[in-house]
């Protein structure tokens, strides 16, 4: 977000010299068209995004349920009691949030750790020319730009006990005795990181692709020259020149990542195991499905107050450490 | 340059793993949708028994597809095309134009792709119907409302994307045409808007990409006439068995549209990130 805020503040600078001279007349009536031009912007932004979020804190303070849905606004005042059921852990509701919440820790960490190593690893693989990148490079797009429910509806399919392609290649090559459950148990919670990592990283390498489309070459050549190998260039010139790009990319598949309901609403229908529990159908079947909307409102507004906490402390971090180096 | 033997074996080897990994689901797609009933409901086969087409033709009478078909190709374009006509009168204002409250509104776009989906899921149902009932004009569970949610999603990105973009545009063009006497509006539309259509195009596929892929708001905010294929799908795995052919071959239907345009237009996709988001 930096990198915005810098191009931002470019942008301002270029408009600013290249009107040194404005003419009085068209710049007073100019002054209300940039209004103009974002008003439908902003209609559509607060209609969809910043009233519902409001409205969402509004409702974490009520005791809503189905019975006052078609008059919500006559719903009992709930005072702070749906936080307190959300974060006491010693309660039912609270110590299944929090399960859930770690379980989506640990998912987060690990498919964003993957897909970026992946991305990472196949953008430098794919740096240099050589016969069949741009194949490569096609293939390996194609989990990003297919529907989530297409895709994730195959691995559910792959993953399938009996019919599944995943347990008969396993039995084939005398892994396993081909029947293990991959949907159900412990084992979703692997399931589900590989087929989220699946169709992640390759949003990782088109990213890091575009970014190091527009790194200089002479520099490469000149560290080659000076005996430079290609582990050392990496770490030395790829890894630097790349850095604010990295901050917005983790930034960007953390934040997806941690809010994913597509994947694991596709891979497990109605039943969640319970180690693959992500917050986010967690809190939309307090929600939807226990028809306590109250409760669930309050759950949505600490997970935005997490991400927004660690949102900002990784933007300070980063950015603190981009500006020593 | 000199590459070294070791860094070709890892090359190599590294980039055969990831195609395969990344080609297993859609050669299972692709071949189970060629497979008769029987085959799928035993163990998995590498090839079908015999190859038959039967399942693209079932697909359509198991659930009523080409009605979830036509909603979604509605939902999507409609909401690819405002987002995009949208993002182009904010993006132009904000890259050519300081005014008042500019930072609040950048900021307060891009914060909105923070909050969770699930936050504003309820009260956006609940707004929705309270506009129906208080006009009469049904937005929940309609393709409008829809349309509406989806050219949100996508702003945001598209916004921060097309004014990047339009900062590269020399300032030289603006300049030279309103000596030539055109307004504002005229100077988008024939200097702008052209020399900006890798990053329009770009940040229509983000757009169509993500109304095509939406489940969440599909799931709430659609009935059984205006439900999308994201949730239409779905139906065939409640019938009695799952006829995961029939699946299989639904979903290699409906990503087809998707995946063709975006591999046609990739070229666009990059360079609009390149020249966009990568600054």
């Amino acid at each position: 977000m930096t990198a915005t805020e810098n191009a931002v503040r470019e942008g301002r600078r270029a408009g600013k010299g290249s009107a040194k001279t404005p003419r009085r007349r068209r710049v007073a009536q100019n002054r209300w068209l940039p209004y103009l031009l974002l008003a439908p912007a902003i209609i559509f932004e607060l209609l969809v995004h910043v009233i519902p979020m409001l409205t969402g804190i509004g409702i974490s303070f009520l005791k809503l349920n189905q019975f006052f849905l078609r008059n919500w606004l006559e719903a009992p005042f709930a005072g702070l009691s749906n936080y307190h059921y959300a974060v006491d852990v010693n309660g039912s509701i609270g110590k299944a949030l929090l399960w859930s919440f770690v379980v989506t820790i640990g998912f987060t960490i690990l498919v964003v750790g993957l897909s970026w190593v992946l991305g990472m690893f196949a953008a430098v693989m794919l740096q240099r020319s050589f016969r069949g990148r741009a194949l490569l490079r096609t293939i390996f797009l194609i989990p990003y730009a297919l529907p989530v429910y297409a895709g994730v509806i195959v691995w559910k399919f792959m993953l399938s006990r009996d019919n599944g392609m995943v347990n008969h290649l396993l039995a084939q090559l005398h892994i396993t005795d081909g029947h293990t459950f991959w949907l159900i148990g412990n084992n979703a919670f692997a399931s589900i990181v590989v087929v989220a990592v699946w169709r992640l990283w390759p949003f990782a390498l088109l990213t890091l692709m575009a970014g190091m489309q527009s790194l200089p070459t002479d520099v490469y050549e000149a560290a080659a020259v000076d005996g430079a190998g290609m582990w050392q260039q990496f770490r030395k010139l790829t890894m630097p020149m790349l850095r604010g790009i990295n901050q917005v990319l983790i930034l960007v598949l953390f934040l997806w990542t941690f809010n994913d309901f597509n994947v694991p609403y596709t891979l497990f229908s109605a039943s969640i195991p319970k180690s693959a529990d992500l917050i986010s159908i967690h809190v939309y079947q307090s929600s939807f499905q226990n028809f306590n909307f109250g409760l669930g409102s309050a759950m949505s507004v600490l997970l935005l107050l997490f991400l927004l906490v660690v949102t900002g402390l990784y933007l300070l971090f980063t950015s603190r450490r981009s500006r020593r180096a | 340059m000199r590459e070294s033997t070791s860094f070709k074996v890892i090359r190599v080897v590294g980039l055969t793993l990831l195609t395969l990994f990344t080609l297993a689901p859609l050669y299972v797609m692709i071949v189970s949708g060629l497979k008769p009933l029987s085959d799928v409901q035993g163990a998995f086969s590498w090839i079908p028994s015999h190859v038959t087409v039967q399942p693209f033709v079932d697909i359509w009478h198991t659930i009523p597809l080409a009605r979830y078909f036509t909603n979604s190709v509605i939902v999507s374009l409609s909401a690819a095309a405002f987002s995009v006509l949208i993002a182009i009168f904010a993006s132009y204002a904000v890259s050519r134009w300081d005014f008042r409250g500019k930072r609040l509104f950048q900021i307060t776009v891009l914060s909105t792709q923070m909050f969770p989906g699930i936050l504003f899921l309820l009260p956006l149902y609940l707004i929705f119907v309270n506009i129906g009932q208080a006009t009469g004009f049904a937005l929940q569970g309609s393709r409008i409302g829809l349309i509406i949610t989806y050219l949100t999603f996508s702003l945001p990105f598209s916004i921060w994307m097309l004014v990047s973009y339009f900062d590269t545009i020399p300032r030289g063009l603006d300049e030279a045409a309103k000596v030539d006497g055109a307004g504002p509006m005229r100077t988008l539309w024939s200097v702008v808007v052209p020399a900006a259509k890798p990053g329009i195009v770009a940040v229509g596929i983000y757009s169509f990409m993500t109304a095509w892929g939406e489940t969440l708001f599909a799931s709430v905010m659609t009935n059984d006439s205006s439900k999308t294929l994201a949730i239409g799908l779905r139906e065939y795995s409640t019938q009695i068995s799952v006829y995961w052919n029939q699946v299989m071959a639904a979903s290699l239907v409906v990503s087809v549209p998707v995946v063709v345009g975006f591999l046609l237009l990739q070229r666009y996709l990059v360079q609009g990130l390149t020249a966009g988001a990568v600054k």
